[in-house]
């Protein structure tokens, strides 16, 4: 059985490295990877399961990281926006120009990361099932759809 | 952030889950079962829940299986959404789970913490009232068995401490004719102003419904004046209509006459879809 009461020192496997950091049982993965990492590119927005700007991946699915402990991520392997060295989707982005002000921007990318891996078959259904967990405020959605279109069906 | 301290615990069986929640209770504290957490952490952060300790199921086997056995579903109470629709095991339960929320949330929302948890909609409810489910409690005296329709009534009946392990589901009602609709006020991801889930059985329809009282319900009444004979879709729907009304939630998501209009015409239409399959 794993117990954490307290502050203590746990080993999360971060972007393909076991990083050790301090957590309390009531941080949540988002606030760990941003304060205690300094892996920023996981965005507070609602912090409440909504926007999707802190989505980062566990174990190959789309998570929202506001909505997880750090603690329970002991022994699951998480990549963040960091961990993506020029994967398809990060060059479709800027060739579709997926973005206006950024902010939601790692969160969208890490889910069409994610349903590329998963499903690389995906259909317009799957693929718009899958955007429609992240809001974007400039409205970007079309040219977001675009890019991971063009990764899915080259 | 959760703006106050709790502990964690991911035990590995379910005794050691009951026990310990045995214990911190005994400590005059509060502990909780923890499914995907999305409830638990949203309603801490905003001060609306406090415990002292949560106690992780994702740890324990049999909450984490989801499997065919001798012509029964089982799935345990830690399963995912997602991992319910990706299964295709249960298609009416599958494309239930696949409305609720969205994809992303869907990876962490487990069908225990949907049934358990307090916020009314419940939607996976619906399929598992109609096809007989049977919910695996785990408590004092280890495991029991019971009837989903006989252990929920407005909540999940559970006595202290007694965890929702798994539920099984025969394998003969995964086929039957199904109809799932939901129905929200304007974006697809919300709320239901309205779901309903449906199967034909033997010529006969089973129905229940979430966003129209309190709570999830099937209703013996209801399905009896839609299987009623001699009687045109209309009559059997005003006759709907007229025992439902005065029950129907009136909200911020929709008045009662708004989701009254919505049952009525989402009844047309489930009906139309069930008369035309044998
Ligand atoms: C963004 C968002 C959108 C949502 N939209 C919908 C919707 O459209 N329709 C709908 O029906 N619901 C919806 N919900 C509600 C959601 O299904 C519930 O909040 C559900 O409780 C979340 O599951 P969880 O596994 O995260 O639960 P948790 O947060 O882990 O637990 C919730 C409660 O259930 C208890 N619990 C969990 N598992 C067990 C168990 N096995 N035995 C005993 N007790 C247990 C916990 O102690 C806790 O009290 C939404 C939630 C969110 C966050």
């Amino acid at each position: 059985m794993i117990k954490i009461s307290d502050t203590s020192i746990i080993e999360l496997d971060v972007n393909g490295e076991k990083r050790k950091v301090v957590a309390e049982p009531s941080d949540t993965l988002l606030y760990t990877l941003r304060t205690e990492l300094n892996l920023t590119g996981a965005k507070p927005g609602c912090e409440n399961g909504d926007c999707g700007a802190c989505t980062v991946i566990v174990d190959g699915w789309s998570v929202k990281s506001c909505i997880v402990l750090t603690v329970e991520m002991i022994g699951h392997k998480i990549t963040t926006i960091e961990g993506l060295k020029n994967a398809p989707i990060q060059k479709a982005f800027v060739e579709k120009w997926g973005f206006q002000c950024g902010f939601c921007t790692s969160g969208f990318i890490m889910v069409c990361h994610a349903l590329a891996e998963q499903h690389p078959e995906a259909d317009e259904y799957v693929t718009e099932e899958w955007l429609q967990s992240n809001l974007c405020r400039c409205t970007s959605y079309q040219e977001i759809k675009e890019a991971v279109t063009s990764i899915l069906h080259p | 952030m959760i703006p106050f301290k709790f502990e964690y615990y991911k035990p590995d069986t379910l005794k050691e889950a009951f026990d310990l929640y045995d214990y911190i209770k005994g400590q005059g504290k509060t502990p909780l079962y923890y499914g995907g957490g999305s409830e638990i952490i949203t309603m801490s952060r905003a001060n609306n829940l406090h415990m002292d300790a949560v106690i992780d199921l994702k740890g324990i086997p049999e909450c984490c299986r989801i499997e065919m056995l001798d012509n029964k579903l089982i799935i345990g109470s830690a399963v995912t959404l997602s991992q319910i629709s990706e299964s295709g095991l249960f298609p009416l339960l599958g494309q239930t789970a696949a409305r609720i929320a969205d994809h992303t949330v869907q990876c962490r929302l487990t069908i225990g913490g949907n049934i358990c948890g307090t916020i009314i909609y419940k939607e996976t409810l619906l399929p598992l009232m109609i096809c007989e489910s049977r919910a695996v409690i785990y408590g004092k005296n280890g495991k029991r068995e019971v009837q989903i329709n006989q252990i929920f009534d407005k909540k999940l009946r559970l006595m202290p401490g007694e965890i929702l392990s798994e539920i099984i589901t025969d394998s003969n009602y995964l086929s039957f004719p199904y109809v799932h609709v939901k129905k929200t006020k304007s974006d697809k991801i919300a709320y239901p102003l309205l779901t309903v889930a449906a199967i034909k059985k033997d010529n006969n329809i089973k129905i229940a419904f979430s966003g129209l009282e309190n709570h999830p319900f099937r209703s013996r009444e209801i399905e009896s004046f839609i299987n009623g004979e001699n009687m045109s879709d209309d009559d059997k729907i005003n006759r709907i209509i007229g025992f439902q009304q005065s029950k129907v939630l009136d909200d911020a998501e929709g008045s009662s006459c708004y989701r009254t209009f919505v049952l009525k015409n989402t009844l047309e239409n489930t009906l139309k879809m069930l008369e035309k399959v044998k």
